[in-house]
């Protein structure tokens, strides 16, 4: 790519990314009644899309291969006791990912 | 009034330092290893900022132009962004003109954390959430530049560094599990709206694989929660009684 391609590539990116974040103020602006199933997807979607996310980050995780998951398996089991354990974000986000270091550089290396 | 405000938001957003610093960091380092100029993730972290797409830039920037394919992309790493615009509706309305940025910063960490907030009576929301947003974009523009910087310096071994993304969400799915309640009896009743945003994406996942899943998982999920409507409401409504 040249410099003037990447600099488009970039912009389309932010403009695609920027439709994204304001297309719902643009469709139900302020002082306009918002549908109630727009109201109730507020309430109860954010849960789910939490889920979503966390099957996104081990999407390439492949149970029957490699190391079939067991990392993954193991650092998610240390930050769920961690954050039970503590509460709050850090312990159990920092607790994780060295868990998941470890075991990838040294044990499943 | 501001220095309320900033003692309520700063503690909030520490997490958030902490992984976005992190994940800038090694952000920045791969742009950098992969040829890319040092200042390239800066300025992907001030005017793309979401980190899921400006990790796919790396790849995306090294390989032949195609702006619509590009576009395509970023149109569906970002459609979760919708469901957050419409889950921040109410809390953003009546910001002013701090809207347009909130707008414009809405990350996956700082929806979390101002989804979640609950602002004292009295103190100014928008500043709340402005400095909360602020915050966040700073930690990410800091690691990614400093991870620019320090690129092929850095010399321990960073392989599983990126889970820090997963036990970051990990830890707010849990969060948010324990909001909506941690009685064992009523654990799917309570846990209508966590259960199917995880079954429909692990569905979605194993039908169109790994590169495709999330537009897919997002219908399932609508479609879900559209068919469970009436139970839901039925089911809070009379917690309220």
């Amino acid at each position: 790519m040249t410099v003037l391609q990447k600099v488009i590539t970039i912009a389309v990116v932010v403009l695609a990314t920027m439709t994204t974040r304001f297309l719902p103020y643009i469709l139900f602006p302020e002082g306009k009644e918002v549908p109630g199933f727009v109201k109730f997807l507020g309430r109860y979607l954010a849960p789910a899309v939490f889920g979503l996310l966390v099957v996104y980050c081990l999407k390439n995780v492949q149970i029957t291969a490699g190391s079939h998951g067991i990392p993954e398996a193991i650092a998610l089991l240390v930050t769920s006791a961690l954050y039970f354990w503590k509460k709050g974000f850090i312990l159990p986000m920092a607790g994780g990912t060295i868990t998941y270091m470890i075991l990838v550089q040294m044990v499943f290396a | 009034m501001r220095r309320k405000a900033l003692e309520f938001a700063f503690p909030k957003t520490i997490p958030v330092m902490a992984g976005y610093v992190f994940l800038g960091i090694t952000y920045g380092i791969l742009m950098s290893t992969k040829g890319l100029p040092w200042w390239l993730p800066i300025v992907t972290a001030l005017v793309i900022y979401t980190g899921s797409m400006e990790f796919l830039m790396t790849d995306i920037l090294l390989s032949s132009f195609n702006p619509v394919s590009a576009f395509v992309t970023a149109l569906m790493v970002g459609a979760r962004h919708l469901f957050y615009g419409i889950s921040m509706l109410h809390k953003y309305s009546g910001t002013g003109t701090k809207k347009f940025y909130l707008i414009f910063a809405t990350s996956d960490e700082t929806f979390a954390v101002n989804y979640s907030e609950e602002i004292p009576e009295g103190m100014d929301k928008g500043l709340v959430y402005l400095i909360v947003s602020a915050l966040d974009q700073f930690y990410w523009v800091f690691g990614a530049g400093l991870g620019g910087v320090l690129g092929a310096q850095i010399s321990f071994n960073t392989k599983g560094l990126d889970f820090v993304m997963t036990a970051m969400f990990m830890t707010i799915f849990l969060n948010q599990w324990v909001k909506d309640g941690t009685d064992l009896k009523r654990i799917v009743k309570d846990h209508v709206s966590e259960l199917i945003g995880v079954i429909c994406s692990v569905m979605a996942l194993m039908i169109f694989g790994p590169e495709k899943f999330i537009v897919p998982a997002m219908v399932l999920i609508l479609l879900s929660l559209a068919v469970m409507r009436g139970w839901l409401e039925k089911e809070e409504g009379g917690e309220q009684e």
